[in-house]
């Protein structure tokens, strides 16, 4: 038994057709069985301490960066926020708004900051997102008593946009407090499993929202916002808010939304 | 003459998708700190992406990845960028798994795999977190299989040195007979 011998035996590595050797060789050499004793409980400990790390959800800017996303280096607000789950860092870090110019009817460029609402929905996508096992409370086999459910407490009928024909399937949604009451976000999923959050907020907006029509009078102002890995982009109608987040850049969140906004006002 | 690759495919991002979670743990392992280790990841799979065009060529993307953030990883070392690791208390630190209950024996570990040369860590990694075939790692480090051999063997004697010995205390290794490297 040379060495290198005894160290592909203790990493299953070694010939099968040896390994009979191989344990009569350690029945008389004590020492040698020891050290290979020895070298498997390292390799037992190693795992033991780095395996959760499989399991934990990966970061938004992973995600993107696997998907040959462009690189989105997160700040070290969001970082914080990402680890911990911790809302409320993550929306004290929210910042600037930055216009966004779309083909076709253009919208708005608003520099302001997002109403609560919009900073509420990043931070629920930057919770809810990454959660690998409970990202939602109703899945979408149960799609008609999620909007059943969703519209009951909301007290208006919600519609929910199908996102299948742009890659994006639902996934599912929950109900989450909002300024006042409750509000909705529904999850969805692309193929390359990253996610897409519709926040949904029926409450009147604060006065800091004004909509500013494009080409139209009724054209919707999409405004766009960003924090680290999360971009999104919201918009007011009424007393209703909308808000579509997610991990890609902004003309595919761009693509998402019209398609969103044109579901949602179809007759 | 070298085979083209057609180029008009689209690399398909689900392949790197699937080796996220391994190349996390690899890094984690190797840089210890999360967010050191997730910058390591970032890169790599940015210059994964940015060689897409080689992705039809490569017949084991495990180890073309893993051999991509080792050439990133030792770059990084080289130029001193990681020689100190900063660890203020909002660095979250990585979940302590119970290692047979004793929070010792994590820490231990950790020292003991800090304390390892780079060179004999990764090997070890590899073999013993990632379950490489010994050929598979000497591919990822572009190196010869005896050095593989060499430096696993070196580092199981360092790390049982490190680990068994009093208090974690290195006591005097033996001297190993025939392996170079």
């Amino acid at each position: 038994m040379t060495e290198n011998d005894l160290h592909a035996y203790a990493d299953g590595q070694l010939d099968p057709g040896r390994r009979a050797e191989a344990e009569a060789w350690l029945a008389e050499h004590p020492e040698d069985a020891e050290r290979v004793a020895a070298w498997q409980r390292f390799s037992q400990q190693l795992n033991d301490r780095f395996d959760p790390v499989l399991r934990e959800p990966a970061p938004l800017h992973l995600l993107a960066a696997a998907r040959g996303r462009p690189p989105v280096r997160p700040q070290v607000s969001w970082r914080l926020a990402a680890s911990f789950a911790g809302a409320t860092l993550l929306a004290g870090a929210l910042g600037g708004v930055i216009g966004y110019q779309a083909h076709g009817n253009a919208p708005v460029v608003v520099a302001a900051q997002p109403p609560s609402f919009a900073q509420r929905a990043m931070v629920a996508h930057a919770v809810y997102a990454p959660d690998q096992r409970r990202a939602v409370e109703v899945d979408a086999e149960h799609e008609e008593q999620l909007v059943r459910w969703l519209s009951k407490r909301l007290g208006s009928p919600l519609r929910v946009p199908q996102l299948q024909p742009l890659g994006y399937a639902l996934e599912g949604g929950r109900l989450l407090p909002g300024n006042q009451g409750p509000v909705a976000q529904f999850m969805y999923r692309d193929g390359a499993g990253g996610r897409l959050t519709l926040y949904v907020s029926n409450e009147a907006p604060g006065k800091a929202v004004t909509v500013f029509p494009a080409s139209a009078p009724f054209d919707p102002a999409f405004r766009f916002a960003q924090e680290g890995g999360v971009n999104s982009f919201y918009w007011v109608d009424g007393a209703w808010g909308y808000a579509i987040s997610a991990g890609v850049d902004r003309a595919e969140l761009a693509r998402v939304s019209t398609e969103v906004y044109r579901q949602l006002t179809s007759p | 003459m070298a085979p083209v690759h057609p180029s008009n495919s689209r690399p398909d991002p689900a392949e790197l998708l699937q080796w996220l979670p391994r190349l996390r743990r690899y890094a984690r392992a190797l840089r210890r700190n999360r967010e050191d280790a997730d910058d390591l990841v970032q890169d790599t799979l940015e210059r994964a992406w940015s060689r897409a065009g080689l992705w039809q060529g490569v017949s084991d993307m495990r180890t073309w990845l893993f051999s991509i953030m080792h050439n990133l990883h030792v770059d990084a070392l080289r130029r001193g960028r990681l020689d100190t690791v900063d660890l203020d208390d909002s660095t979250p630190e990585i979940p302590v798994a119970a290692v047979q209950g004793d929070r010792l024996a994590v820490r231990d570990l950790d020292g003991a795999l800090q304390a390892m040369p780079v060179e004999q860590r990764e090997v070890l990694l590899l073999v013993a977190l990632e379950g490489m075939a010994y050929a598979e790692v000497a591919q990822t480090l572009d190196i010869p299989i005896g050095t593989v051999m060499s430096r696993l063997s070196r580092g199981r004697e360092r790390l049982r040195g490190l680990m068994d010995g009093e208090a974690g205390r290195p006591r005097n290794m033996k001297v190993m007979g025939g392996l170079n490297t």
